[in-house]
């Protein structure tokens, strides 16, 4: 038999504990105690925060000038040899004998802005568009609808490709164009779809029926609903876009400037040397696996988090 | 002249290659200002979409609008989008069934609040945030500063419900339509949202249409009740009348089913038998003579007319409940 007060006291207890404050149970709380936890994304996390730090202290990093050819005498001598890993130069120099380590270091600039731009471009692009077919529907949708299953039609690279070789005298920004016009689609329809979705919710009927006009309703109420897909979507963009970057400059359709370096264009260059000097294409190559990969994990393991499907 | 006179309104819903349904069939009534009118029925009886056409806020897409909706004497119906925007939520407000989803997530209440003000008051937003704390505390929510700060998750299911009556109320409409408002609560809250609305009914002396299918919001809250069924009112009487002496099968059937604590013990509830499913066309007869107890062979043959029974009384009944003794009345 319990006692009227210890009953009385578990009773406060309970109301105690069920009048706690709920801040937490909000999405991106919890979303943010999840990902604490998961290793995958710490392992992103770090990554990708390594590789901003290094892109953003390059300059400070780079042992030497990156587009200074200082052991140009060593080539020449050796009748074309790659100079060697030597005082200085720890992983010896590029085909025209610049520092290769300080190359790698200061490639991953282009690498961040192009990454950081062309994903930027493309959800402004993808935003627009998707904004428009969600909110009007109706043929204004259809229309959009029709151009961005265009786009969607072509294999992403094959599409880059032929962007940038519609300009005449490419530069490292019509790759930035390229390989945001790519995105421009996966965007906008990834946006319509929740915006369809907020156009009958419940919210938005209320919002209709307080004579809310339809500029508010869709920028006030339906655009920043229909958000979180998109964002989780730009992380896993940036990785695609880092890697269509390289690839164009791989294929020489990049900046023609090599005073500038870029890892797609630094893999380019040693093709013919692969087989006598792997690690000329391995640490690019490498460098743009690794972030694509820290972008990936990152993404993939936000989008799990913020699925409200996913949470527990 | 009422302040909302609904004639004979009608919706039909229409897709391409399908059967039009008619959802809403001639249904009139009319709101005085004060007066809590309610419009009762099983779902599928077209109470919601009544509301939402009195609102205009159907689909123009698929769904047909017929007869007129007249709020002091302007026939919304024939109001272009613009002019029914600018009316809905000052002269019209409405209150709906789920409060969670009713709210926007992503803004804070006090923003939800000052919205509505903002758009039909011409207020400046400081003067509106005044003006929303001192709404939210006329609807019985404690500490109305903090909340306006805070998200429609960080609020209880009868907070947010509080919270969407201060909005729908915010500027003063004349006439509130609440949408089966505390569907979603429990019956606590429940108990505490309907105080609430009849005292702010009274108050501001605002005309309330209430949808619901709870009899026992009817008997606390309204003034008249009109009783639907597939579409049509079946029977409309003062609230007394209608819980006193129920005329139409149905209603009989809805009162007749309610638990009551005071019968015998092991004594079986009384359901309305079938489903709307079983639902008859109101062409050639009457749609409830499926499920109908008092059922005739006319009742399949003839669609029954509206009768007049006096007292603002109106039956439609080819064989209705007989009036019973008085002192079961008072049970």
């Amino acid at each position: 038999m319990v006692t009227p007060t210890r009953k009385k006291d578990r009773i406060d207890a309970l109301a105690a504990s069920s009048a706690e404050p709920d801040a937490g149970v909000s999405l991106a709380a919890s979303a943010w105690r999840t990902l604490r936890r998961s290793p995958v994304f710490l392992t992103g996390a770090v990554i990708i925060g390594l590789f901003v730090l290094i892109s953003l202290l390059a300059p400070w990093l780079a042992p030497q000038d990156p587009s200074d050819p200082m052991l140009i005498d060593q080539v020449v001598k050796a009748r074309n040899e790659i100079p060697q890993p030597q005082d200085g130069h720890p992983l010896g120099g590029d085909l025209q004998g610049r520092d290769f380590f300080s190359r790698v270091l200061v490639g991953s600039q282009q690498t961040l802005i192009v990454g950081v731009l062309a994903t930027l471009i493309g959800l402004a692009g993808g935003l627009t568009l998707g904004t428009l077919a969600g909110a009007f529907g109706g043929w204004v949708d259809s229309v959009v609808m029709r151009l961005v299953d265009v786009m969607l039609s072509l294999p992403s690279l094959l599409l880059a490709f032929s962007i940038s070789a519609l300009f005449a005298r490419p530069n490292q920004y019509t790759v930035i164009v390229a390989v945001a016009v790519v995105q421009i689609p996966v965007f906008a329809r990834l946006l319509r779809g929740s915006m369809l979705a907020q156009r009958h919710s419940d919210h938005v009927l209320a919002a209709t029926a307080l004579g809310v006009k339809p500029g508010a309703i869709v920028f006030r109420h339906m655009l920043p609903n229909s958000l979180g897909p998109v964002i989780v979507q730009s992380t896993l963009v940036l990785a695609t876009a880092i890697i269509d970057a390289a690839a164009l400059s791989f294929l020489g359709l990049g900046n023609p400037d090599d005073r500038i370096p870029e890892w797609g264009q630094m893999l380019g260059d040693v093709q013919n040397v692969f087989d006598t000097h792997p690690h000329l294409a391995a640490w690019p190559a490498g460098c743009i696996i690794v972030v694509a990969l820290g972008f990936t994990l990152m993404g993939e393991t936000l989008r799990e988090a913020l699925d409200p499907k996913s949470r527990r | 002249m009422a302040l909302l006179e609904v004639r004979d309104l009608t919706v039909v819903f229409e897709r391409k290659g399908e059967q039009p349904f008619t959802a809403v069939d001639h249904v009139s009534f009319d709101v005085e200002p004060g007066q809590t009118v309610g419009l009762v029925g099983e779902s599928g009886c077209g109470k919601s979409v009544t509301s939402l056409a009195v609102m205009g806020l159907l689909p123009k897409r698929g769904a047909r609008v017929s007869g007129t909706v007249s709020y002091e004497g302007v026939n919304l119906l024939s109001l272009s989008d613009k002019e029914m925007r600018d009316r809905r939520g000052r002269d019209l407000g409405m209150v709906f069934q789920d409060p969670l989803s009713s709210l926007n997530p992503v803004i804070p209440i006090g923003v939800q609040v000052t919205e509505v003000l903002e758009r039909h008051r011409d207020m400046p937003r400081k003067k509106a945030m005044v003006e929303a704390a001192d709404l939210l505390d006329k609807v019985g929510i404690p500490d109305p500063n903090r909340r306006l700060s805070e998200y429609p998750h960080q609020l209880s299911g009868g907070m947010r419900q509080r919270a969407l009556i201060a909005i729908a109320l915010a500027c003063r409409p004349r006439l509130l339509i609440a949408d089966e408002p505390t569907t979603a609560l429990d019956v606590t809250i429940q108990a505490q949202i309907l105080a609430l609305l009849k005292e702010l009914v009274q108050d501001l002396g605002t005309a309330l249409v209430m949808i619901t299918h709870d009899l026992g919001v009817v008997a606390g809250l309204c003034d008249e009740v009109n009783v639907l069924y597939g579409g049509r009112v079946v029977e409309k009487a003062q609230r007394h009348e209608l819980f006193a002496q129920p005329r139409h099968p149905y209603t009989h059937g809805l009162l007749a089913s309610i638990p009551r604590l005071d019968a015998p013990r092991g004594e079986k509830l009384h359901p309305i038998r079938g489903s709307v499913a079983d639902n008859i066309p109101w062409d050639h007869g009457c749609a409830f003579a499926p499920r109908c107890p008092n059922a005739l062979d006319v009742c399949v043959e003839r669609t029954p007319e509206q009768e007049d029974l006096g007292a603002g009384r109106l039956l439609r009944c080819h064989n209705p409940v007989r009036p019973t003794v008085p002192e079961e009345v008072s049970a």
